[in-house]
């Protein structure tokens, strides 16, 4: 193998585990390490930064980045990452005077966002720095998007949205309630807008095409029952309640069933839990909360008597799997459960009936519209997607990675420069030795198991819907689970030419990550490793020829727990520990703001 | 020496041997040494040897005297015994260990301080008494603890840290032990634990006493060059002239008449020793005696198992005709037949 390039951008951020899984490359361990110094404020700041709501996403994220961590691959559980962000947000002081203002005078590009959500916060709080007016239409009379309508308030409370919003807000956007965008061709047209961004989400449930749908009010669909809950126009439900859909939707609306009156309620899956698209600690506090779920039920019919709904017929099926996936499935038997409502939590999709066909903007044969998946502009140059409106539904954390990206086009695209050169990430790298045996950062390998955050009581917290069920971790928790962050960003930097070959780092690694040996290609050095290769996601760090032997010092990054001790044994300080921190680019940052030129539109 | 201690995990495919342990539960205490000494690699090589074996952690006897490599008893097989003895006395108690337990493994640990200056004599002795075990100086040609005074098996020539030359010539234990008679000699190189690995698991199966020299660099105060015994300066002149196949029960491969001489081993297993150069033959002391001194004139350190034969006819508990068993395993009436006894046996003498 070539010896490893580590001024590649990429090659140490894909060490950092979190930090790589994170659609927005939330530093996670440098955040973690300040909050271990108590420096709340700083932990939030770091994580604003890349995901511009710390305090919401402390909450309702969906934590891509947990799967992902170091330490769910030396012990069972990872770092409870999402539960820390959240003591950084909890405990911070008052950060307004510390986060971006927009300049005194602007740079006369108006922008227009269509939609409040997390997509559309988020690229009006990149480019209000670089002096653009930004605009947002929101079609109802609260900001937030499906973050407000669809998560309901006993999971995010409504004064953490108010609060992140308002940042962005009183940085000088201008937040239009209850207006929902009629034409888009007017936005661009007479309204003059330099550039469009559509934010607008997934707002439109899946409809469930079977017999007697149509004859009840009592069958809801998910999103639209959550969405009235949250405006308060839903306040109770039927003792019985049946949701169809496994999904995090799902887990919503049957966790807001039991706080507005139900006794029994049933999560339907047409599958078995293998292949449950709900998150797995949703899946939990729901059934901890008493909400039964079955497998392999696929509804059939629904049952109704003069409006109202008396149960629901389903198909009893039968899968034969192999490998994980099914490969045949059979009707085995028919069930009838009795109900009071139905709420349909199956899917949504986008809607866009505020565009007109003859723009150019392109749409494929699903509706869903032709969006560069790098620089989020649609086939018409000056319209931009992003967040749920752009691929279908993902999550808060990738509506926020959207919108950065979208802002960077945005501005680029006003200054007339082209939107597919795109600024490059690069990485640095401090050494974090401070002198013998003593280094920046604990290195010591805490065994301490991942903290369970605690909960309001099972009675308490069916009182109203709007109590807050998870506490966040208190002090001594938080003091713990800070330790069992692993420092995957303090990295293991090895310089060849000093390099003895005395073995010292191979004999003292807990977990065999090193070896030397003779150089080859990188499918036969893998079988040639201290400890068997387990997974070729993580590289072979392999260094320049050694040069006492032309031996290579191979290194398996996947198992490393960076725990300093090759660089404390390296007699010469051919390894050493060193801080990689990823630069990754943001409009608000990284580009050169507009010249005060007038509007191109009004010019 | 180093601050953090080594976290108790471990690679999840780490493999098992035939107890089902792992390498890393036969690891022992943190070392203090400085940071890239050689010894701690010779302790690595011990744990990987001891792990290959599948030896139970309590049939191990660790033993040794005084100076830096002594220390290294303390960091690896934790459940083994142990005894840190007085400086270069390490071979009398191991003599008297061995005399009353014979059924354990006996690994003696020392330097070239320990056992070429102050433990000289009792070195000699244990040879010459043939006593089973396996005997390790961990040679770096310094006396490090003291800070980096040439010991006895400094090279003449070789350059102190503040650039002195040695003028006294050095004893060389390999052509020591020789000439008294050891049965199993071997020398090797703390970098190079292919080698040592399979070494150290043979020598501990020799039935006898086996004795093998490894140059430790002493990173601290004998690293630098114009040092004979940097990690630079071995690696260069090292010369792995003497092979041979680890112990194993079963014969797999079929050697050309004269290419390789088995030596058996005390569990009934065997080492083959390769020929790989012509004139040089490792079962035959003189013929080996004369290579490793002809190749040390020229500098060059031969390694690998330079000399084996069969050490049970002359071992230590042979000569003397003692109890098969273990002194332990005797019941005390047996051990301590009573005065009426004793009297009787002085009744003999009178």
């Amino acid at each position: 193998m070539e010896p490893t390039d580590t001024g590649n951008p990429d090659y140490f951020h894909k060490v950092v585990d979190c930090q790589w899984a994170c659609p927005a490359h939330t530093d996670v361990p440098e955040y973690i390490r300040l909050i271990a110094q108590a420096r709340f404020t700083d932990a939030y700041l770091v994580n604003r930064e890349s995901n511009v709501f710390p305090g919401i996403l402390g909450r309702v994220c969906d934590r891509p980045c947990e799967p992902a961590c170091r330490r769910g691959r030396v012990e069972d559980k990872p770092v409870a990452i999402c539960r820390l962000k959240r003591v950084a947000a909890d405990h911070r002081d008052a950060v307004a005077a510390l986060l971006p203002k927009a300049p005194p005078k602007g740079n006369g590009k108006r922008i227009a966002c269509i939609g409040a959500g997390p997509a559309s916060l988020t690229v009006a709080n990149d480019l209000l720095p670089l002096g653009y007016a930004v605009t947002i239409f929101e079609r109802w009379g609260l900001s937030g998007g499906l973050m407000r309508t669809n998560i309901p308030a006993f999971r995010l409370p409504a004064a953490v949205l108010d609060e992140e919003i308002g940042y962005i807000t009183s940085m000088g956007a201008e937040l239009k309630l209850n207006s929902p965008v009629e034409s888009l061709k007017a936005l661009l047209g007479d309204e003059g807008f330099d550039a469009v961004f559509i934010g607008s989400g997934a707002p439109k449930g899946k409809e469930l095409n079977v017999p007697g749908r149509a004859d009840s009010d009592r069958v809801h669909i998910g999103i639209d029952w959550l969405h009235s809950i949250a405006f308060g126009h839903v306040e109770k439900i039927g003792e019985r309640v049946l949701i169809i859909g496994v999904g995090n939707t799902a887990m919503d609306c049957c966790r807001s069933s039991l706080r507005l009156g139900a006794k029994n309620v049933k999560v339907m899956a047409r599958k078995s839990r293998e292949f449950f698209k709900a998150s797995e600690w949703e899946l939990e506090d729901a059934e901890s909360e008493g909400v039964e779920i079955l497998v392999n039920h696929s509804p059939k019919a629904i049952q109704t008597s003069a409006g109202r709904v008396t149960g629901m017929l389903f198909d009893l099926l039968d899968y034969d799997l192999e490998g994980g996936r099914i490969t045949n499935e059979r009707v085995v038997g028919e069930k009838l459960i009795p109900c009071d409502d139905v709420i349909l939590a199956i899917g949504q999709e986008n809607a866009f009936p505020f565009i007109e066909r003859d723009l150019g903007i392109e749409f494929d044969k699903w509706m869903v519209p032709k969006v560069d998946p790098a620089t989020f502009q649609s086939t018409r140059p000056g319209v931009f997607f992003g967040g749920d409106a752009a691929f279908g539904p993902k999550n808060i954390i990738w509506a926020v990675e959207h919108g950065h990206q979208a802002a960077i086009s945005i501005h680029r695209y006003c200054e007339g420069r082209e939107v597919t050169e795109r600024p490059a990430r690069g990485v640095t790298l401090a050494s974090r030795k401070m002198g013998i045996h003593e280094w920046s950062y604990k290195n010591d390998y805490n065994p301490v198991e991942r903290r369970l955050v605690p909960h309001v009581g099972l009675a308490e917290r069916f009182k109203k819907i709007r109590i807050e069920v998870e506490l966040g971790f208190d002090a001594a928790q938080t003091a713990l689970e800070v330790q069992r962050c692993l420092n995957c960003d303090i990295q293991t930097v090895f310089a060849a030419p000093l390099c003895i070959e005395c073995d010292a780092c191979i004999d003292i690694c807990p977990v065999d990550c090193l070896t030397m040996t003779e150089n080859g290609s990188e499918a036969e050095l893998g079988t040639r490793l201290k400890a068997p290769r387990r997974s070729t996601e993580q590289a072979l760090y392999v260094s320049a020829p050694l040069k006492q032997t032309g031996r290579v010092m191979v290194k398996d990054e996947d198992l490393c727990v960076h725990c300093g001790l090759c660089a404390e044994r390296c007699p010469t300080a051919a390894w050493d520990m060193q801080k990689s921190t990823v630069h990754i680019p943001h409009a608000s940052f990284d580009e050169a703001p507009c010249q005060a030129t007038p509007s191109r539109k009004t010019a | 020496m180093t601050s953090i201690t080594k976290p108790k995990i471990a690679h999840p495919s780490l493999p098992k041997n035939e107890l089902g342990l792992t390498r890393r539960e036969y690891e022992g205490g943190m070392s203090t040494l400085c940071a890239g000494c050689g010894h701690d690699s010779i302790t690595a090589a011990i744990v990987e040897a001891c792990w290959g074996m599948s030896l139970r952690p309590e049939q191990l006897v660790k033993l040794s005297g005084i100076g830096c490599s002594s220390k290294t008893t303390a960091y690896f097989v934790s459940g083994a015994h142990g005894f840190n003895s007085v400086h270069g006395r390490m071979p009398s108690i191991a003599s008297g260990a061995n005399a009353a337990n014979r059924e354990l493994y006996y690994i003696g640990v020392s330097g070239d301080g320990d056992s070429l200056s102050i433990g000289l004599g009792q070195l000699a002795h244990a040879i010459r008494r043939n006593v089973n075990m396996l005997y390790l100086i961990e040679n770096n040609g310094v006396y490090g603890l003291t800070k980096g005074q040439f010991s006895a098996s400094a090279d003449i020539g070789t350059k102190s840290k503040k650039g002195e030359a040695n003028q006294q010539p050095p004893i060389d234990p390999v052509l020591l032990a020789l000439t008294l008679g050891a049965s199993f000699v071997g020398r090797g190189f703390s970098g190079d634990k292919r080698q040592l690995v399979p070494m150290i698991q043979a020598g501990l199966a020799h039935p006898g006493f086996a004795i093998i020299d490894v140059l430790s660099p002493c990173v601290t105060f004998n690293d630098h060059e114009g040092s004979t015994k940097s990690y630079a300066f071995t690696r260069e002149h090292y010369h792995a002239a003497a092979d041979f196949v680890p112990p194993s029960k079963e014969i797999a491969v079929e050697y050309a008449e004269g290419s390789a001489t088995v030596v058996p081993m005390h569990d009934g297993s065997h080492v083959r020793l390769r020929k790989l150069e012509t004139g040089y033959d490792a079962s035959d002391r003189a013929s080996a005696y004369q290579y490793i001194e002809a190749k040390l004139k020229e500098g060059e350190y031969v390694t690998g198992l330079i000399h084996a034969s069969d050490g049970s006819g002359n071992e230590m508990h042979a000569v003397n005709q003692t109890s098969s068993t273990a002194l332990n395993k005797i019941p005390y009436s047996k051990l301590s037949p009573g005065s009426a006894t004793l009297a009787k046996l002085m009744d003999r003498y009178r």
